[in-house]
């Protein structure tokens, strides 16, 4: 295999890593409640990754494949531990769920679903953002603890914590009931927003990463609409996303230096964001919020 | 799933049920006990006397040593406990909510360890 190949498949892993990693998470974890094994089964399933699509080539369902590896990982782990009875459903479930499960279609989902997990009010506010990156956006604790200007160590102390008390402390993995919604909404709002932010701050040097996390938040927030079609705190986030976003391209100019809006030239902004119509905000916006944004 | 509704009271709390056991709570906690057994997740319950009757035993080198008075050296002190069954910390929470323990002084929610390790210690 060429040096050339080579490069390809380890940029293909990491691209699936990162577009994948919340889905899978979210999938491996939904029985468990355990987000730290499935974040490790997941891993192993990338070096896994690694060690083989060099010789063997990048599968045709490159998520499908990490998902049975993980699932495999994942399954080893369990059946290692001294909790046989009660893993028995976990095994059924991770056995029998075939990996051809439509992943597109169900997944969005159950990544919502792990959002407003780690949102729960039994869960320390001050983790919920942080928690929310790891484990549906895939960051390190290393860069979150940059972002919240906490020492790394720390943060992968409450990491670790929060992730434990999600595991044992009954906390269910569902979309909570329509009346607790509005307390998690705002968290579930605050960690999609960081991750834009994040994104927004490494589109510097047009890194690929940073566009790529902005593009996470803008889906989310979408996926949150679709689930909260009325809401406008949701309508107002995805619309200021948007509108950011649309600028984009007029942010820097060729060599890569800040150009200040009043200096941009709007024949770079994009037009359809701008124009703010049913387009970009798919089937559930229909005007812009009536509801004042809270300030 | 199992959890423990610990409930905490202040000295003040302690000193009002001194005398005669009238507690002025009685009422509120008739009724929360009630509403626990007819939603059918009451699994057992009880008080505890004041927190100065408490003596603390630790064995050291194979020594036995007493202690006048509780373990913990806090303000607020255990004074009951609450056994739940629940299909989740949401619905702890919320039973947390309604018990009078919760308005008087403060109750945390704890899960029962699971149930196989349980079942070790017993062996």
């Amino acid at each position: 295999m060429n040096g050339s190949n080579q490069e390809y498949t380890h940029r293909t892993i990491e691209r699936v890593a990162r577009e994948s990693y919340g889905r899978l998470v979210a999938y491996l974890s939904v029985h468990t409640h355990d987000l730290a094994s499935a974040e490790d089964a997941l891993s192993n399933a990338l070096v896994s990754a690694l060690n083989h699509w060099p010789q063997d080539g990048v599968p045709k369902n490159p998520e499908a494949w990490l998902l049975t590896a993980a699932r495999h990982s994942l399954i080893d782990v369990i059946r290692h531990q001294k909790v046989v009875l009660e893993s028995e459903p976990t095994l059924k479930f991770l056995t029998e769920n075939s990996t051809e499960t439509t992943l597109s279609t169900q997944f969005p989902d159950e990544r919502l679903k792990l959002l407003f997990v780690c949102a729960h009010p039994a869960i320390d506010p001050a983790m919920h953002t942080p928690l929310m990156l790891q484990t549906v956006l895939g960051l390190d604790a290393a860069r979150i603890a940059q972002a919240f200007l906490i020492a790394p160590k720390t943060m992968g102390q409450r990491l670790f914590r929060a992730k434990t008390k999600i595991r044992s402390g009954g906390i269910p993995f569902e979309i909570p009931p329509e009346r607790d919604l509005p307390e998690r909404l705002d968290a579930v709002l605050e960690a999609i927003y960081a991750a834009f932010g994040l994104g927004w701050d490494d589109m510097a040097g047009a890194d690929q990463r940073g566009r790529d996390l902005a593009e996470e938040a803008m889906w989310l927030a979408r996926v949150l609409l679709q689930l909260m079609p009325g809401e406008a705190e949701v309508q107002g986030l995805l619309a200021l996303m948007l509108y950011c976003e649309a600028r984009r391209a007029a942010r820097r100019d060729a060599k890569g230096r800040y150009v200040p809006l009043s200096e941009q030239n709007p024949n770079q902004w994009s037009l359809p964001f701008n124009r703010g119509g049913g387009t970009p905000f798919g089937g559930g916006f229909q005007a812009w919020p009536r509801r004042t944004i809270s300030s | 799933m199992q959890f423990a509704l610990l409930i905490y009271h202040s000295p003040e709390e302690f000193a009002m049920r001194k005398n005669d056991y009238s507690d002025p709570h009685l009422g509120a906690w008739r009724a929360y006990y009630k509403a626990l057994v007819e939603a059918k997740v009451y699994v057992g319950a009880n008080a505890l006397e004041l927190p100065e009757t408490g003596t603390t035993v630790r064995v050291k080198e194979g020594k036995r040593r007493v202690q006048d008075g509780p373990y913990a050296d806090t303000k607020e002190q255990l004074a009951g406990f609450i056994i739940l069954e629940l299909p989740s910390v949401d619905a702890a929470l919320e039973w947390a909510a309604r018990c009078p323990g919760a308005s008087i002084g403060a109750v945390e929610v704890r899960p029962l360890a699971p149930e196989a390790m349980r079942r070790g210690f017993t062996g």
